[in-house]
């Protein structure tokens, strides 16, 4: 395989598009990675240990939550994943506008880059990945970095989504219905359409912290007749339906990697496309109030939200039954990908489940801002989504390279990620109950939870270890590995037809399927 | 050819439905009935942190109910369904109509029956949250970076340090100078961001003498974890005595300032009920 540079960086191939993505947003998960292990090894002690200076540690809590979230989990899972899969899986040729695919990826790398400069600037932004006013509009860092960085991607993502739903609308394979699209096909596109809705909220949001820093406006200054929770709620308003652009996607790559692994149909497929991601798009516009059930909202919309917010278990209980129903009259086996997509099941139910005290208004008067939540809402999407995004990577890793990774190498990975996460964050959530607040530079107010404290940092170290040696298996996976076949898995997916690696345009001739296909049809002989 | 085992399947997916509509609308009924509003009983008081103690307890059971269920039958299709040789396939055939609308309404309905349950018990805790007793004390509280002051109804003011009687409710009537704050209290069970421009306000129901530290639970700037606090829960009698020794300090010029002070601050809140 010939390498040039210059073919990759002015490319229009969706595949090429996707594997830029994937590089980009693994990178991004390195730097963030970094980040958080830093800010680990610091409070492993009460009191200052490897920085005294408080300003540093809160900007690896911004760099950390901003690039996890922004440079990593939305731009691997509706970056990477879209471009690589959803043309393959749909018997496309590319994506309808090629050009504009090219367009989006230079946006991610210059968004990446403006993330980066925040190890670099003087002043920093220190705003916390949630930049409240105002704090934002105050502080001497640089707030117009977080804005820049916030609005380049989110454009990024915006142009990313009309490109595929105008894919998916158009070019699908003679043959292949709405309902018989892949389960990813239809997560992804549920992801873009809160994508197109809600992203606009949120650059909004962020241009007017900047305006009013810098250009004197008084959009969020009560004492010039703005209100500081007027900045809350726009930003909420994207970010709770951001949980979904990240969890459903996720929740197709599981879709997926289960289906191919239990070698079986999809139990209830009409009630998860209709139920389960329909009803997750419906709702996840009406729950934001919860982000804010201590900001000192009126009663009655906290009340409200509440009953929103447990609502949301409905259909997350659909999918989770349909998941546990795939697996019912199997055929299963336990290859990589396949344990991943098994821990994200894991690590989803502790999530979802503990999300459920965190509905409720009056719980969360106690719970709100202390590590139960930080707990939460990594086993939820931080952790899941990133188990998602490398049993993905596995999954597809003989598609895009065509060839093997190391399956031992593999599994010694999974092992050691998924011991450290649990360690880490079933401790943070323990702690939280008992009152450890978040974002501390300094916890000498509670030195009882020392030894937690540092039991959590070990768990970091054990699962930063598991991370490189899944990222260091595909580097060397794709250098030497052995060839893998075209369909290593056995998938019924229409992806593993055509050769591996793929060529520019996917297939030598356009494929067709019959009405009554469905990527999951197993028993079919 | 693959048969459809339609007639057998949806019938006893009908059957199984109706049931469990019947249970789920049992519960709902039930959850309503068990909700009364929360006034309390004349001279009683429903302390908000006994009662966040008793709720956590109520939906940890049932949330680990939940979890070790799915996981335990997670576990056991593993076990029972992993590939036996290669070259196998699943078996699953495809559900009948009714099956898929049973598999879909019998969740819904116990799901939604465990929400409306629980979001019964979390209204009522939040009513006791919000209903602040009559008999209680006010105190000010002006958040800035990075302290809590506090302003006493008859002026005396503190810094970092709040001293209330035992046996008496605290309500705190909040507002900020600078940045968001978030007074935290996890001793009581309770926090409530303060905010520039407007009055926000939370009660903690102190019973026996003691120390309880104060946080800061919103990121407020750069020192944010510094910015802790601690109240003073005292024997009735000692907190006279010290609230009179402070007012006997304060100096004429003071008081006024206070007074002037005291209008200032005195917005209209969110009143409480």
């Amino acid at each position: 395989m010939s390498f040039n540079i210059k073919e990759w960086i002015f490319t229009t191939d969706h595949k090429r598009v996707g594997v830029l993505y994937l590089i980009g947003s693994i990178a991004a998960f390195g730097v963030a990675g970094i980040a958080a292990m830093l800010m680990r090894i610091e409070l492993s002690t009460l009191g200052p240990t490897i920085t005294t200076n408080p300003t540093q540690y809160n900007v690896w809590l911004y760099a950390h939550g901003a690039v996890m979230i922004l440079g990593f989990q939305i731009p691997a899972l509706t970056g990477f994943f879209a471009n690589y899969c959803i043309p393959l899986m749909i018997g496309a040729k590319d994506v309808a506008f090629p050009r504009v695919n090219a367009l989006s990826v230079w946006l991610f790398y210059v968004g990446i880059i403006l993330a980066l400069l925040t190890f670099v600037v003087p002043d920093p932004p220190d705003v916390m990945w949630t930049g409240y006013p105002p704090y934002s509009t105050i502080t001497t860092g640089n707030t117009a970095l977080y804005s820049f960085t916030v609005l380049v991607l989110g454009f990024a993502s915006i142009i990313g989504g009309v490109n595929f739903l105008t894919t998916v609308a158009y070019m699908r394979a003679p043959g292949l219905k709405w309902s018989n699209l892949n389960i990813f096909v239809w997560c992804t596109l549920g992801a873009f359409v809160l994508q197109l809705i809600f992203v606009p909220v949120l650059g909004t949001a962020v241009t007017l912290i900047s305006f009013d820093k810098y250009l004197g406006t008084h959009f969020f200054d009560p004492s010039r007749g703005g209100d500081v929770l007027t900045y809350q709620n726009l930003f909420w308003f994207y970010s709770h339906p951001a949980v979904y652009v990240i969890f459903l996607p996720f929740i197709g790559v599981v879709y997926e990697i289960v289906a191919t692994f239990a070698k079986n149909r999809v139990f209830n497929h009409k009630v998860v496309l209709w139920g389960g991601i329909g009803g997750i798009v419906i709702l996840s516009g009406e729950v934001w109030v919860h982000h804010l059930y201590v900001s000192g909202m009126a009663d009655w919309i906290r009340i409200g939200q509440m009953v929103t917010t447990l609502l949301i278990s409905i259909p997350v209980g659909l999918l989770v039954i349909s998941l546990a129903g795939t697996l019912y009259k199997g055929s299963i086996t336990f290859e990589t990908p396949m344990l991943y997509a098994l821990g994200v099941l894991f690590l989803f139910l502790i999530g979802g489940l503990t999300g459920i005290p965190l509905a409720l208004t009056s719980l969360t008067l106690h719970l709100s801002d202390t590590y139960y939540v930080v707990g939460h809402f990594h086993y939820v999407m931080a952790v899941a989504g990133t188990f998602a995004i490398f049993g993905g990577v596995y999954y597809w890793f003989p598609k895009i390279t065509g060839r093997m990774y190391n399956e031992r190498w593999g599994k010694i990975g999974f092992w050691l990620t998924f011991v450290g996460v649990n360690i880490v964050f079933w401790i943070m959530m323990t702690v939280g109950v008992k009152g450890m607040p978040r974002r501390y530079y300094d916890y000498s107010a509670f030195p009882q939870f020392e030894s937690a404290h540092q039991w959590m940092t070990l768990g970091a170290a054990i699962l930063g270890v598991g991370f490189l040696i899944a990222v260091a298996n595909w580097i060397i996976g794709a250098m030497k590995g052995a060839p893998a076949g075209d369909n290593p898995w056995r998938s019924q997916s229409l992806e593993w037809t055509t050769v591996s690696p793929p060529p520019h345009g996917n297939w030598p001739s356009p494929p067709s399927v019959d009405p009554d296909w469905t990527p999951y049809s197993y028993e079919r002989r | 050819m693959h048969t459809e085992n339609t007639a057998p399947g949806g019938r006893v997916s009908a059957t199984a439905a109706a049931w469990a509509g019947g249970c789920a609308a049992w519960l709902a009924a039930a959850s309503a009935l068990a909700y009364e509003p929360a006034s309390a009983a004349p001279g009683r008081i429903n302390d908000p942190a006994a009662g966040w103690d008793h709720l956590w307890h109520e939906v940890i059971v049932d949330i680990t109910i939940i979890g070790v269920i799915f996981a335990l039958v997670m576990a056991w299709f593993l076990w029972r369904y992993r590939a036996r040789k290669p070259g196998e396939v699943g078996t699953q055939s495809k559900l009948s109509p009714a099956a898929v609308i049973g598999w879909a309404v019998i969740p819904t309905f116990i799901f939604m029956a465990d929400d409306f349950y629980l979001a019964a018990n979390g209204w009522k805790l939040w009513n006791d949250y919000r209903d602040v007793p009559a008999d209680r004390m006010e105190v000010k509280l002006e958040s800035g970076m990075y302290s809590w002051d506090y302003t006493y109804a008859n002026g005396v003011r503190t810094q970092n340090v709040l001293r209330v009687p035992a046996g008496k409710p605290v309500m705190l009537r909040m507002t900020s100078r600078d940045t968001l704050h978030s007074h935290f209290i996890p001793d009581f069970r309770v926090k409530e961001d303060s905010m520039p421009g407007r009055v926000t306000y939370l009660w903690f129901y102190p019973k026996a003498p003691g120390e309880h530290v104060v946080s800061c639970a919103e990121y407020c700037g750069v020192m944010h974890s510094y910015m802790a606090g601690k109240i003073i829960v005292m024997p009735e009698g000692e907190f006279k005595t010290w609230l009179d020794q402070e007012v006997a300090k304060l100096a004429p010029a003071d008081k006024a300032v206070d007074k002037s002070a005291e209008k200032t601050a005195d917005k209209p809140a969110n009143p409480p009920v």
